[in-house]
C-alpha cells in the first residue's frame, strides 16, 4: 500500500480552496440577483409599467453573464470530491452523495429549463408564464444552494449517520436529521441571506454609477430602492443567523470558535474582542501562539454570544489541546489515543470476522464503538497534535472584517433608502461613490465568510471523524500541481473576461424597449 | 413502497437509473457534436449564428445531465466515484475542463469586450465537442476493458508511522490517460464522437430553415455516418466476442469469462431486444434522410435519438447486470467493482429511490417548457428578432 505525501495534501487543499473561492465569487450574485429580478418583473406584470420591463431585462442580462461563469466554476466542485478526495468519497459517500444527486434532479434542471424561458421566452409565452419562469429560476438556484449547504453543514456537524464496520464507512440512518440538522438550517439561511446582501450592494453600486454619470435616473432610483429594501431585510436576518452560526460553532466546533476569537485560555465571563491586533508569540508548548497587542473588548459578551449566558465558560485553544479536567475536556493526546484504539479495533474486528472468530470480533466492535467519536484523532496518534489548531489570524481577522463590513452595508442601505425617500440621492455624490466602491467590499466580505467557515474547521473534512490527511486521493503531487495551475489560469482568464463583459454591458445601459405593438408586428412577420 | 424492495433490487434499480442517465447524456451530446460542426456547416456569420444559437438553447441540458449523472453515481455507487475519479484523474480532469470552458462560451462569444475574442470561444466549443465526446466514450469503454487499480476499504486502518492510508490505488501510469491508448476504448470514444455529430446533423435538419446549411448537413450526414457505423461495428463485434469480467454469485469472486458480454446478451433477452431495437432505430433514423429523393424526413433526430438512448442503456446493463463486474480491475480482479460491492447502503438507496420519483415530473416540465418556446424551425430573421442571443 502506498501512502499519502504531504505536498500532495497541500496541493489538493490549495486546489479545492482555489476552485471553491472562485466559484463563490459568482454564486452569491446568482442567488440574490435572481430574486431581485423576479421582484422587478413582478412589478412589471402588476403595474404594466414598461420601465419595469426595461429594468428587469437589464439586470437579467447581467445575471446571465454571471450565471455562465458560476456554472463553469461549479461543475468542478462536484467532481473534485471524487478526483481529489477519494477516501472521503467512500468514507461518507453514502450520506454526502445524496444531497449532490438531489441538487441535480431538483434544482439544476429547474434552473436550466426556466432560465431558457426567462431569456428566450419574452415574446413567446404569456406574461404570467414568463414571470413564473423567472421565479422558478430564483427558486431553483436557491434550492441548489440548500442542498450543497446541507452537504457542507453535514461535514461540520455529522448527523443522522452510523458507522458500519463491515463496509468501513459511515451510512445514513436518518435523512431528515441530515436535512434538518440545526447547523444545516442555520448555514443555509446565513449563506443565502448574505448572498442577498451582496446582490443588493451590487445593484445599488451599479445604479449609483448611472447617477454619477448623470443618466438613467428613473431606472437607477427604482433599482436602488428595491435593492435597498431587499438588502436591509436580508442584512438584519443575516445578523440573526450569524448569531446562530456562532452558537452552533461554539457547541459543535469549539476549536474553530476559540481560534476565531483568539482565545487560548478558556474562561467564564469571557469578553468579546470587537477588534484587535495579533502578534505571533511562539512558546515551546504552544507553537504559533498569537497574543493581542491591542484590543477593544466588551465584557462577558463572548460567553453570551456562545451560550446565551454571560457567566458561561468558553473553552480556549489550550483547554482543547491540553485538556481541562475541571470542565470535562479531554486533551487532544487523549483523544488521539482513543482514536487510535478505534482504528485498531476496526482492523481487529475485520481480521477476526474474516477468520470466523466471533467473540474476538464482538469484543473489538464494542471497543470500536466506545471510541468512535474520537476516530479522526487517531490519525494524529504519531503526529504533533498542534496540527489540529486552525490558522488563528486568518479566522480572527476574517470574522471581524466580515462583521464590520456587514454593518457598513446596513448603513449604506439605510442612507440610500432615506435619500431616495427624500429624492436627494442623485445630489449626494460622496454617497454614490461610496455605494460604487462598496461592490468589491461585498465580495471581500463574502469570501471572508468562506474563510471563517472553511479555514476555521481545518484540518477536519468531517468534524472529529476524518481529517484531510486521511481523506485525500493518492495521485502524484505534480499532477495536482498541474491541475491547480490549469484552473488558476483558466478561472483567472474567465474572471477577467466576465468583468470586462459585465462593465461593457453596464456602460451600454438598459436598452430601449420596443413597444409591444411593434414587437407583435415583428413576430407576425416571422410567422409569415 | 421502496422499503419493501430487497437490497439487491434497489442496487439494480439504481444501476438502471444511472444507466438511463448515461444513455440520455450520450443522446444530449448532440450539442457537443454540433459544436464541432459550426465552421463546417456555417460559412457566413449569419449561418454560424443560427447554429450556435440553436445549440446554445440546449447546452445546459447536456451539462445538467452530466452533473446529475455524476451526482447520482456518487449517491448510489460511491466506491466507483472514489476509485475511478480519484484514480483515472487525468481523464476526468480533461473532461471537466472541457465542460468548464463550454459553460461560458455561448454567453460570452459575441459579447462586447469579451477579452479572448469570438474565435477563441468558438474554438473552446470545438474542444468541448471533441474532448467531451471522445474521452467520455473512452472512459465508459473501461467498463468493459478494465483498468489497473486496487481497492481495499480496510486500508483506512493501516497507518504506518505518520504515513496516511489510501483506500484505492491507481496502477495505470498516466492516471487514466492510458485508457485512451487502448484501441478498444478509443474505438468507443470515436463512435461517440461521430454519433454526436450525426445526432447534431439530424437535429439541425429538424430545426433549421436555411437551404444552404441544409445542403451541407446532408453531405456531412453521409461523411459522419460512415465512420460512426464502422467504429460502432468494430466495438460491438469486439465486445460480443471478447472475454468479460464475471462474478460468482455465491462466493462473489471475480473471474474472467470468455464471451461474457455475449452470454449476458443471451441471458437477458429484454436487454438483447432493447439493444437490437436501439441499433435499428439509430440506423433507420440516419438512413431515411440520406436515401430520400423528393421530400426528406426531418424527424430522424427522434428515431436516432431514442435509438441511441436504448442502445447505450442496454450497453450499461450488459456491463453491470447478470453477475458482471462493471468496473473491472485488470491489476487485481478481486478489486473489481460490482453493483453489489460498490453501492450505497439500503437506507440511502431507498431514500434516493423516492427522490427518483421526481424524474418523470422533471421530464414533463422540461417538455412543456420547451414546447412553449421551441415549436417551429428557426432562421436568421428569428435570431435577429431575439433580445437575447449568443
Amino acid at each position: 500500500m502506498e501512502h499519502v505525501d504531504y505536498s500532495l495534501l497541500d496541493w489538493s487543499r490549495a486546489q479545492f480552496a482555489l476552485t471553491a473561492m472562485y466559484h463563490w465569487l459568482f454564486v452569491p450574485l446568482t442567488l440574490g440577483l435572481s430574486f431581485i429580478v423576479a421582484f422587478m418583473e413582478t412589478l412589471y406584470v402588476r403595474t404594466g409599467n414598461p420601465e419595469w420591463k426595461r429594468i428587469t431585462k437589464f439586470w437579467m442580462t447581467l445575471f446571465g453573464i454571471n450565471f455562465a461563469i458560476g456554472v463553469a466554476t461549479g461543475i468542478i466542485m462536484e467532481f473534485e470530491f471524487g478526483t481529489n478526495w477519494s477516501n472521503y468519497s467512500w468514507f461518507v459517500g453514502d450520506i454526502f452523495g445524496a444531497p449532490l444527486a438531489i441538487e441535480g434532479i431538483m434544482a439544476f434542471f429547474m434552473e436550466s429549463t426556466f432560465i431558457a424561458i426567462m431569456f428566450f421566452g419574452w415574446n413567446k409565452v404569456s406574461k404570467k408564464f414568463h414571470l413564473a419562469s423567472t421565479w422558478l429560476v430564483a427558486i431553483g438556484s436557491n434550492l441548489s444552494a440548500l442542498w450543497i449547504l446541507v452537504a457542507n453543514a453535514w461535514m461540520q456537524n455529522p448527523a443522522g449517520m452510523k458507522f458500519n464496520p463491515d463496509t468501513a464507512r459511515n451510512e445514513m440512518i436518518n435523512f431528515w436529521q441530515v436535512l434538518f440538522s440545526p447547523v444545516a438550517i442555520n448555514k443555509f439561511h446565513h449563506t443565502v441571506l448574505s448572498a442577498y446582501v451582496l446582490s443588493s450592494v451590487f445593484v445599488i453600486g451599479v445604479s449609483a454609477w448611472f447617477l454619477i454619470k448623470n443618466k438613467e435616473h428613473i431606472f437607477a432610483k427604482k433599482s436602488m430602492k428595491l435593492a435597498a429594501i431587499f438588502g436591509l431585510i436580508a442584512s438584519f436576518l443575516t445578523i440573526v443567523t450569524g448569531d446562530g452560526s456562532a452558537r452552533n460553532m461554539a457547541k459543535y466546533q469549539p476549536m474553530k470558535f476559540a481560534a476565531m476569537e483568539n482565545l487560548y485560555d478558556g474562561k467564564q465571563n469571557a469578553p468579546l474582542a470587537v477588534f484587535g491586533f495579533l502578534q505571533k508569540n511562539n512558546v515551546e508548548s504552544s507553537p504559533n501562539k498569537q497574543d493581542f497587542v491591542f484590543k477593544i473588548e466588551i465584557p462577558n459578551m463572548l460567553s453570551y454570544m456562545a451560550f446565551l449566558n454571560p457567566n458561561a465558560y468558553v473553552p480556549g485553544i489550550h483547554d482543547l489541546v491540553k485538556g481541562n479536567a475541571e470542565h470535562n475536556i479531554l486533551s487532544y493526546k487523549e483523544r488521539s489515543k482513543k482514536g487510535e484504539i478505534a482504528i485498531n479495533s476496526l482492523a481487529e474486528y475485520t481480521k477476526a470476522k474474516k477468520s470466523g472468530n466471533d467473540s474476538v470480533a464482538n469484543a473489538a466492535l464494542i471497543k470500536f464503538k466506545e471510541n468512535y467519536s474520537h476516530f479522526g484523532y487517531g490519525y494524529y496518534a504519531n503526529r504533533d497534535v498542534n496540527e489540529l489548531i486552525p490558522s488563528v489570524p486568518s479566522t480572527f481577522y476574517s470574522f471581524r472584517i466580515m462583521v464590520g463590513l456587514g454593518f457598513h452595508f446596513i448603513a449604506l442601505f439605510l442612507v440610500i433608502l432615506i435619500l431616495i425617500m427624500k429624492d436627494k440621492v442623485d445630489k449626494k455624490r460622496i454617497i454614490l461613490y461610496t455605494a460604487l466602491w462598496t461592490i468589491p467590499l461585498a465580495y471581500i466580505a463574502s469570501e471572508l465568510g468562506w474563510i471563517v467557515a472553511e479555514v476555521g474547521r481545518q484540518p477536519w473534512v468531517i468534524q472529529d471523524i476524518l481529517p484531510t490527511i486521511a481523506a485525500v486521493s493518492q495521485i502524484k503531487p505534480t499532477s495536482v500541481q498541474i491541475t491547480f495551475w490549469l484552473f488558476f489560469v483558466i478561472f483567472t482568464g474567465l474572471l477577467i473576461a466576465e468583468i470586462k463583459i459585465m462593465v461593457s454591458q453596464i456602460k451600454k445601459g438598459p436598452v430601449e424597449e420596443i413597444p409591444e405593438r411593434s414587437q407583435n408586428q415583428i413576430n407576425n412577420k416571422i410567422k409569415n | 413502497m421502496f422499503e419493501t424492495l430487497s437490497y439487491i433490487s434497489l442496487q439494480q434499480y439504481w444501476w438502471i437509473i444511472v444507466s438511463l442517465l448515461g444513455a440520455i447524456l450520450v443522446f444530449l451530446m448532440f450539442v457537443q457534436g454540433g459544436q464541432t460542426l459550426i465552421y463546417t456547416l456555417g460559412k457566413t456569420e449569419d449561418e454560424r449564428s443560427i447554429l450556435v444559437n440553436l445549440l446554445g438553447r440546449k447546452w445546459e441540458f447536456t451539462f445538467t445531465t452530466l452533473v446529475t449523472f455524476g451526482g447520482a453515481f456518487f449517491a448510489s455507487f460511491p466506491l466507483f466515484y472514489s476509485t475511478s475519479f480519484g484514480g483515472a484523474y487525468w481523464v476526468w480532469m480533461l473532461i471537466l475542463i472541457a465542460f468548464v470552458v463550454q459553460a461560458v462560451s455561448y454567453e460570452y462569444r459575441r459579447k462586447q469586450n469579451n477579452f479572448f475574442g469570438q474565435r477563441t470561444y468558438e474554438t473552446l466549443l470545438f474542444i468541448n465537442g471533441l474532448l467531451g465526446t471522445v474521452l467520455i466514450g473512452t472512459a465508459v469503454a473501461t467498463f468493459f476493458t478494465g483498468s489497473s487499480f486496487s481497492v481495499d476499504k480496510m486500508n483506512l486502518t493501516r497507518i504506518i508511522g505518520d504515513k496516511m492510508p489510501v483506500i484505492s490505488e491507481w496502477k495505470g501510469l498516466a492516471y487514466g490517460l492510458e485508457a485512451a491508448l487502448n484501441l478498444h476504448n478509443l474505438t468507443l470514444g470515436l463512435t461517440v464522437f461521430f454519433l454526436s455529430r450525426v445526432l447534431a446533423l439530424l437535429y439541425f435538419m429538424n430545426r433549421i430553415r436555411n437551404a444552404e446549411i441544409m445542403e451541407r448537413v446532408k453531405k456531412q450526414l453521409v461523411y459522419n455516418a460512415i465512420p460512426f457505423v464502422i467504429f460502432f461495428l468494430i466495438f460491438t463485434i469486439w465486445l460480443l466476442f471478447s472475454k468479460g469480467f464475471a462474478v460468482n454469485p455465491i462466493t462473489k469472486e471475480v473471474f474472467v469469462e470468455p464471451y461474457k458480454y455475449l452470454h449476458n446478451l443471451l441471458a437477458m433477452p429484454i436487454v438483447a431486444i432493447l439493444f437490437i431495437l436501439g441499433v435499428a432505430m439509430v440506423l433507420v433514423g440516419i438512413i431515411r434522410p440520406i436515401t430520400c429523393f423528393v421530400k426528406c424526413s426531418d424527424k430522424g433526430i427522434w428515431l436516432t435519438g431514442i435509438g441511441t438512448i436504448l442502445t447505450v442503456f442496454s450497453l450499461f446493463l450488459l456491463a453491470g447486470f447478470n453477475n458482471t463486474a462493471y468496473y473491472p480491475s485488470t491489476f487485481d480482479l478481486q478489486s473489481s467493482l460490482t453493483i453489489e460491492n460498490s453501492s450505497s447502503s439500503k437506507y440511502t438507496l431507498t431514500v434516493m429511490s423516492y427522490v427518483s420519483l421526481l424524474v418523470p415530473f422533471v421530464i414533463a416540465y422540461i417538455w412543456y417548457a420547451w414546447r412553449s418556446i421551441d415549436n417551429k424551425k428557426i432562421d436568421i430573421e428569428e435570431i435577429k428578432a431575439e433580445t437575447h442571443t449568443y
